[in-house]
Order: structure tokens, then C-alpha cells, then sequence
């Protein structure tokens, strides 16, 4: 695809999939999120690949555990009720160590809640939603041109490290139209020599499974897996930093949150108040270091989210309650304005004394 | 722009028919008493006609869209007043229709009455820059899926080839190769080249049927 296309969110997602080499796809339909099914639906047959729209969102995330186990790429995606139903297939990749992408274009909960825009499923994304000890690579694009990035990116990731790749956006990045570029560099798919592809008589069998007879293989299991998250947490984590090199009052604010708090912060700078903007683009691994870092001028941090407030308790984390962190927050699909930013903004200022 | 009576905008999903509507609405109440523009998109729970109706209604124009267009109640229904469009025959209306042949499938309850009346318009709205529609092939094949879900035939094209707000005065130019080979291969006029306003002037003289629209607030 030369040149730019005008393109929803969903529907970059979807291209930048094929792009990637992914042509699996099993999904149900749920708003705001339903363009990814109905571009697969449309461009599979014509590449050769498989669309399915299954018979529930738990046979889909099944489809996908099939798939990965084959060593394909594969995805599935969903918006908040339905990720919640696919948590158990996500629990059982996450066991079995295998690589998926799952997309959720979140919307407002709980329950069925509503179809418009929310951030309200950070903590399922990053604690990893289903039963057991698990995580998985959670990404947060911000435009549409990030939406196609980190679909590929996502799925790299997930080959690399054999585990779930969640692209966590919200029902405004979905639907929203820009310009995007396909033009990317492409990783080759690494060697996949787990595959259950078949021995053709030459090796022993491979076993793709979840279940343990024995804790003692269980737990170590466990830890090893553990093991690898930490060598992500060190390699992976990235945010992008907005004017924090001086910045007295910092905003943590990722996806469309991020977008609306950029023009606050343009907003305030322009009456001299030093704010900067942290906005993480992945949210599992969380990117710690850059709160650290903001600490050597922040005295304030504001986390600005479609939520009650769930990614400020990583804020918090992140920089062991050193300097206060508050909240400025919308719900129940509604967006803060860059005016209620801007005010959390002049409210901190008040508070700090600048 | 000599309007019929009903003018019916469709195309292929987010190819621009909302916006397209909105300002032919505006355009119509210029010329006419009675208008209406009328949502029927079963499709696309989002970025509805409904957005614009404080600025609608200010300027006369009868909204006929469904009550839970913009809810979050998130089911294809339509209007209740959608048969004023053609039980009124004093009343000019533009008509909003859900994108591709599942959104047209929406106007075939009333497509005898308008083909009975005879006095309407079916626009293809084309845009050069979405993903499956890139050329004249691709969209001459939406094109007749619309008419078979319609049970209508189609009386022109309006090219609203953008690249929202990156779109140059070049990309439109560009653009007019493929609305003219859509136009040859399916015997129907470009009627309209649709363009956000604020670069309407740099084209003033280059597009014939040149129709400048302001566009929708976008989100963030």
C-alpha cells in the first residue's frame, strides 16, 4: 500500500496484521471495535488467509491457542465484555507459552456499560485479566499510525517472548479517521521450533499445554516465566516524554487520554507554568524509569485517565509516593477536556507554589 | 447545484457521507422552505448526523434521525418519521445512508415510493485515499452492491477524496483521474468534487462542481 490512506483506527489494526504476516483471525463482533472483523472479513479470502467469526468470544480465543500452536501468527479481537470472556483462553496461552496478539478497543463498564470510549480496563490489561500468575505486553497507541506500529511491533513482541501481545485502545482511537503510512521496516518471524507442526519422523514431539501434574515442574514453571518478564521490564518499557526536562508538575497520560492532555500542556506552557507530559506506550512493562527520572524536577504529578483511577496506583509505584500524584478523570465513555486539564494543571500549580 | 427532490448519499464506509449530508442540507435550506436531512445508517454507531442538529435545527432544517443515535443503546433503528421522506411531497430532503450494500439495504422499504415519484438523486460518495476502495475497479464493485441492496440505481458521483486534515489542493487534483475513470466505466456524471473549505480557494477555477464544506469538530 503506497502512499498514505485515510483509515479508522480499527481498520489500520487489521492491515497492519496482514502486513505482519498474520492471516488468522477469529473474532465476534462487539462495538466500538467491529471494523478489525469486517476489513478481515473482506481481505482474508483474497490473501489466502482464515477469517472466522466464531461462535463466541471464548471460541474464539480457543481458535487462536489452536493456531498459535502451530507456530502462525494469529489474532483475535475484542472490547471490554468480550476480552473479559476471552480472559480464560488468555490465561491458558499465557500457560502454555504461546504467542498472540489480542486487541481490546475498550468501552465503558462494567456490565455491558456503554459503547463510547474508556481506559477502565488498565488493571485487567496489566495484571494480566485471567486466573494465575501471568502477564501480558500491553501497548497503548495514541493515533492511528500507531495503531498500524504497534500491531506489528505487538506481534514481534510476542513471537519473541511466546506470550500475549495485548494492544489496549479505546473506542475513540478505533473509530477516529487519520492519514496513515504502511511504509515499514519488517522483522523476518523468528524460528519457531516449538511449533506443533509435526515430527515428519525426525524429532520428538512437541507438547503445547497448560496443565502440570507435577508443582514442583509447576512452580518452576512459574518462576522462569517470571524471569522472562523481568528481562522485558528492563528492555521493553518505553514511554514518550513531552517537555519534561524542566517540568515542575508532570502528566502521566496514556492513548486518547494523552492526546487531550498534550494540548493542556501546550496550553499551559504558554503561560510559563512548567508541566510535561509522560505518556507510556507500553503499560505492562510499566515504564518505571521515566517517573523515576521526572523526579529530579517534578513536585506534582497529575494522572490523567478515562477511569476511576487505575494507572495512578503504577504512578505511585513508580515513584514511591515521593511527590503527590492526583487525579483528573472522566467515565462512563466520557473524555476530559483540554479545559479540565488545564485547570488540574493551574490547580497543581496553585499547590506547588509556582 | 439543482437538487431533486430526495437526494440519497451512499458509499462505501467512511467515504464521507455524513459530512457530504450535513452541508447539503445547509445548501438546501438555501434554496428551499420545507427541508429535512434524514439518518438512516444502520451501521455506524458513531460520528452521526445527530452532531450537528443544534446547528441544523437553528438553520430550519427537520432532523429525522433515530432517538438513540448517539446512545449508547447501540442497535440498528430507524428513524420513526422516516416515511416523511416520501409521504411529504412538498418536503426536500438529503438522506444519510449507513455505509456499503449492509447500510443500503436500509433504503429498500422505501425504494418503490422513491422510484415510483421519480424525482430523486443517488449519489456514490468515492474517496481515492480509503484502503479498499483505492480504484476505479474496487469502487465500481461497492458501487453495484449498493444498488442491489438499494433497489436503486445510482445518477452521479461526488468525489470527496481526502486525506482529512492533511489533505492538499494536490491530493484533490490527483484525485480527479479516479473519479473520471469511476464516471467512464459506470456512464454516470461527477456531480460534485467536495472539499473542507479551507482549501476551496486554492481550487476555485481548477474543479468544475466545486463544493466547499465545513467539516464536522473532530474529536481531539
Amino acid at each position: 500500500m503506497a502512499g498514505k490512506v485515510l483509515m479508522k483506527g480499527n481498520e489500520a489494526i487489521a492491515e497492519a496484521a496482514i502486513l505482519a504476516g498474520c492471516r488468522h483471525y477469529f473474532g465476534y463482533p462487539i462495538t466500538p471495535q467491529t471494523e478489525i472483523a469486517a476489513y478481515m472479513a473482506k481481505r482474508m479470502p483474497k490473501i489466502g488467509g482464515t477469517f472466522l467469526q466464531a461462535e463466541s468470544e471464548i471460541a474464539a480465543i480457543n481458535m487462536v491457542y489452536g493456531v498459535s500452536s502451530t507456530g502462525k501468527r494469529v489474532m483475535t479481537s475484542s472490547s471490554s465484555p468480550g476480552i473479559s470472556l476471552k480472559s480464560e483462553g488468555i490465561s491458558y496461552l499465557a500457560g502454555a507459552d504461546l504467542p498472540a496478539l489480542v486487541v481490546n478497543c475498550q468501552r465503558g463498564g462494567p456490565g455491558l456499560g456503554g459503547i463510547q470510549p474508556s481506559q477502565s480496563d488498565y488493571f485487567q490489561a496489566t495484571r494480566g485479566g485471567g486466573h494465575g500468575d501471568y502477564h501480558m505486553i500491553v501497548l497503548a497507541p495514541a493515533s492511528v499510525q500507531e495503531m498500524a506500529e504497534l500491531t506489528i511491533r505487538g506481534f514481534e513482541l510476542a513471537d519473541e517472548y511466546r506470550m500475549t501481545t495485548m494492544i489496549l485502545a479505546d473506542g475513540t482511537i478505533g473509530q477516529m479517521m487519520e492519514p496513515v503510512s504502511f511504509d515499514f521496516e519488517f522483522k523476518a518471524m523468528p524460528e519457531k521450533p516449538w511449533a506443533t507442526t509435526g515430527t515428519q519422523g525426525k524429532r520428538e514431539h512437541n507438547v503445547v499445554n497448560s496443565l502440570y501434574l507435577s508443582p514442583e515442574v509447576l512452580e518452576i514453571k512459574n518462576i522462569e516465566r517470571y524471569e522472562k518478564y523481568a528481562q522485558i521490564a528492563e528492555k521493553e518499557a518505553l514511554a514518550e516524554e513531552y517537555m519534561t526536562e524542566d517540568a515542575e508538575i508532570i502528566i502521566a497520560a496514556f492513548g486518547i487520554a494523552s492526546r487531550v492532555a498534550k494540548n493542556a500542556v501546550n496550553a499551559a506552557r504558554a503561560e510559563g507554568i512548567k508541566v510535561g507530559l509522560i505518556r507510556p506506550i507500553t503499560l505492562w512493562p510499566f515504564p518505571e524509569k521515566y517517573f523515576k527520572n521526572c523526579l529530579a524536577t517534578a513536585k506534582e504529578i497529575i494522572s490523567v485517565e478515562l477511569s476511576m483511577g487505575q494507572m495512578i496506583e503504577d504512578v505511585r509505584l513508580a515513584t514511591e509516593c515521593k511527590v503527590p500524584v492526583s487525579l483528573c478523570k472522566r467515565v462512563g465513555g466520557m473524555i476530559p477536556s483540554p479545559e479540565e486539564v488545564y485547570a488540574a494543571i493551574k490547580a497543581a500549580a496553585e499547590r506547588i507554589g509556582e | 447545484m439543482n437538487y431533486k427532490r430526495i437526494t440519497l448519499i451512499c458509499g462505501h464506509y467512511g467515504s464521507g457521507k455524513t459530512n457530504i449530508a450535513v452541508n447539503m442540507a445547509f445548501d438546501l435550506k438555501r434554496q428551499f422552505e420545507k427541508v429535512a436531512i434524514a439518518d438512516l445508517d444502520i451501521v455506524n454507531p458513531y460520528f452521526r448526523s445527530k452532531d450537528s442538529a443544534p446547528e441544523l435545527e437553528a438553520a430550519g432544517v427537520r432532523m429525522i434521525v433515530s432517538e438513540y443515535a448517539n446512545s449508547n443503546l447501540d442497535i440498528p433503528a430507524l428513524p420513526q418519521e422516516m416515511y416523511a421522506i416520501v409521504d411529504d411531497k412538498e418536503l426536500v430532503s438529503v438522506v444519510d445512508v449507513g455505509g456499503d450494500d449492509r447500510g443500503a439495504y436500509a433504503l429498500g422499504r422505501l425504494s418503490p415510493a422513491i422510484r415510483e415519484e421519480n424525482r430523486y438523486d443517488m449519489f456514490l460518495v468515492v474517496n481515492h485515499f480509503r484502503p479498499l476502495t483505492p480504484d476505479a475497479v474496487s469502487t465500481i464493485e461497492v458501487m453495484h452492491e449498493i444498488e442491489a441492496a438499494a433497489s436503486l440505481t445510482f445518477t452521479g458521483i461526488i468525489n470527496n477524496s481526502n486525506l482529512g486534515a492533511e489533505t492538499t489542493a494536490e491530493d484533490v487534483l490527483a484525485s480527479q483521474a479516479y473519479a473520471e475513470e469511476i464516471a467512464r466505466l459506470s456512464g454516470l456524471p461527477v456531480v460534485l468534487t467536495t472539499v473542507d473549505e479551507k482549501i476551496a480557494a486554492s481550487l476555485q477555477g481548477k474543479i468544475n462542481n466545486l463544493f466547499p464544506m465545513h467539516l464536522q469538530k473532530r474529536p481531539v
